[in-house]
């Protein structure tokens, strides 16, 4: 199979680790497969939109989706640390607080609520944030708010990103970048899953500021 | 100045004769146009609800591809609504999914045929031939009416059509008098009883349901093709892509190749000869993976039968480009891994770069945007999980990939012509639709 992905590998890394030169090329190793498997399905169809990704999926079947989906998922290699930009004191208290306490002022649910309490993900669907870049964490919630990502309802995290200010999006990247890789990276089971963010969501409405 | 204005004058009076002459030819043609017989329509009606007709129209819709145009990235099939980039404008292609307010749902099959043989719509209007009718044309009443059936099977989906974004005067319907005259001539395919049953099926098929011939031929400044360059190579409007030559004879595009080879790369994806990629990967998956055995035979026979390309006139000698010595590392480094430093590749897997068409068509384009896009084989039922390759785009610049791509071009028995950095530049943008 390594030998079969290697248009996956050679941005994403030999394993999945996720490109050494490149913040904006994710890590695909150890992510939920669920989750896995949907983006690539969502690369085909639009609804996630980055050219050289629609591009690379474009010509598979969803039985080899799905098997590139699981070859990646059980890939299991250490987590790196990022160089995290200089924010002030203030600014990573805020992310703190929005990454494991939410803004009840805006409607906005912690990260932990629905990421798993360690931020590792959850089994199937969940990713985890921890490990992620500044650069790749930052670019996400960007795209939630300009629709440039997307996902069948809730439209969770399209509303939450929508309800948060743009230096929001700098603190809460911050934050979750500037943490250690913990011992245990690997995605909480499905066990843990929470009834997704009963009151939070709104079904297939796309955001807007409160 | 006053020419501008005097050129808009001119083609303001252009357009009025067109148009004129459009409306006479329009009622002309109407009346000139034969509805079937009562008898004729109570056995139309009849195949219409035989499932044994709508299965066989099942097949031959997936053998013209009906689907690639008329089904929106993530839409319902048949459904419309996917935009078709044209040099004259985009034209979305219609819902003909059999919904009664957007689809097709209140054609008759005598208006389907006029669609599909006449190229004309259900009001008589003359239809952009962006829709293949220029193909669609040959197709036999008996296989329009199974296509008819299958399609008035399918569930109806309420999506309306788009509206068309054609310039002026393109936008004018009338605008395709002249269009028809040139380059358009209806008729059923005429079998040739010299030929065998196998030639003329494969003859049927590539000229007409498969419309090959819309893309493996080049197109002038009309977007039309001229009669005498029957698949014989040429670039895809708006696309991008080369198209190659389709003979198999001496200098022909598939020069060498067996008919097994022909029906391999349309039943899986890849042949001993080269890989399917960029749209014709897309024809693979959606349509020809899914021929009978038979017809992809019958398709190799007569693609076999098709005349060497006429030389051109004085071709220029053969000289190699000065960066190919530099693209020579860079092959050594980046592709031999894969395609071998003796360019035969590896059998099954990856497809050998030594008198592959992809590699020397005239333009170079292919070559440049394999490179720079990299991606996978088609996943086929006879190769569901294809080998890949890496897209370059993001780890080699322009001059380097012009160097790389003229020593492909240029190395073991491949004497095409050299590529500039300009034209890496200008093909480096990544097709979505």
């Amino acid at each position: 199979m390594q030998q079969r992905v290697i248009a996956c590998t050679s941005c994403h890394g030999a394993h999945g680790e996720g490109s050494p030169d490149n913040v904006l090329v994710p890590r695909l190793a150890g992510k939920p497969a669920g989750y896995l498997l949907q983006q690539l399905e969502y690369f085909q169809s639009g609804q996630r939109r980055h050219a050289p990704m629609e591009y690379v999926v474009r010509q598979l079947s969803p039985a080899y989706l799905g098997q590139i989906a699981d070859y990646f998922s059980q890939q299991d290699l250490p987590y790196r640390r990022w160089p995290v930009p200089a924010v002030s004191v203030e600014t990573m208290r805020r992310g703190e607080q929005l990454v494991l306490h939410g803004d009840p002022d805006r409607a906005v649910p912690s990260c932990v609520s629905c990421h798993g309490a360690k931020l590792t993900g959850v089994q199937p669907m969940m990713p985890g944030l921890a490990g992620l870049s500044y650069g790749y964490l930052s670019a996400q919630l960007v795209s939630w708010r300009s629709h440039t990502r997307a996902a069948e309802g809730p439209y969770c995290m399209g509303v939450v990103a929508n309800r948060m200010r743009e230096s929001d999006i700098t603190a809460v990247s911050a934050f979750l970048a500037s943490r250690n890789p913990l011992a245990d990276m690997h995605p909480a089971p499905a066990s843990a899953q929470t009834t997704p963010l009963p009151g939070w969501c709104v079904m297939g409405q796309s955001g807007v500021n409160p | 100045m006053k020419w501008r204005r005097r050129g808009a004058w001119l083609l303001a009076l252009l357009v009025l004769i067109v148009l004129i002459g459009g409306l006479v030819w329009w009622n002309v043609g109407r009346n000139h146009q034969q509805p079937s017989s009562p008898a004729q329509r109570v056995a139309d009606a009849a195949a219409l609800r035989d499932p044994v007709w709508i299965k066989r129209g099942e097949y031959l819709a997936t053998v013209g591809d009906c689907a690639a145009c008329h089904t929106a990235r993530g839409g319902r099939p048949y459904a419309g609504g996917r935009s078709l980039a044209t040099p004259f404008g985009d034209v979305p292609a219609p819902n003909i999914t059999p919904d009664p307010g957007t689809g097709i749902g209140q054609w008759s099959f005598d208006d389907f045929w006029r669609a599909l043989h006449d190229g004309k719509g259900r009001q008589g209007e003359l239809l952009y031939p962006v829709f293949s009718y220029t193909s669609f044309t040959k197709v036999t009443r008996d296989d329009a009416l199974a296509i008819f059936a299958y399609l008035k099977s399918l569930p109806p989906v309420n999506q309306p059509d788009l509206p068309t974004g054609l310039d002026f005067p393109y936008s004018l319907r009338s605008s395709l008098l002249a269009w028809r005259a040139l380059y358009f001539k209806p008729g059923v395919f005429q079998p040739d009883p010299a030929k065998s049953e196998t030639w003329n099926r494969g003859a049927y098929l590539v000229q007409g349901l498969g419309h090959c011939n819309e893309c493996h031929a080049a197109r002038d400044s009309l977007g039309g093709i001229r009669k005498n360059q029957h698949l014989t190579g040429g670039q895809i409007p708006q696309l991008a892509w080369y198209a190659p030559d389709l003979s198999t004879q001496s200098g022909g595009g598939l020069a060498g190749w067996r008919a097994q080879d022909i029906v391999d790369l349309l039943k899986t994806g890849q042949s001993a000869r080269g890989t399917a990629f960029g749209p014709m990967a897309d024809v693979v998956r959606l349509s020809t993976q899914h021929m009978t055995e038979a017809d992809l035979q019958a398709v190799a026979t007569y693609l076999q039968s098709l005349p060497p390309p006429t030389p051109a006139t004085s071709p220029a000698p053969f000289k190699r480009a000065a960066s190919a010595d530099r693209g020579g590392k860079l092959y050594a480094k980046n592709c031999a891994d894969c395609h071998g430093m003796d360019g035969h590749g590896v059998a099954g897997i990856y497809p050998p770069l030594d008198g592959n068409t992809s590699v020397t068509e005239p333009t170079g384009i292919n070559a440049i945007r394999s490179v720079l896009l990299g991606g996978f084989a088609p996943a086929t039922a006879g190769n569901p999980t294809p080998y890949s390759m890496p897209p370059f785009a993001q780890q080699l610049n322009d001059d380097d990939i012009a160097a790389l791509v003229n020593y492909i071009r240029q190395s073991w028995s491949n004497q095409a012509g050299a590529v500039q950095p300009a034209a890496v530049s200008q093909y480096r943008h990544t097709p979505v639709d």
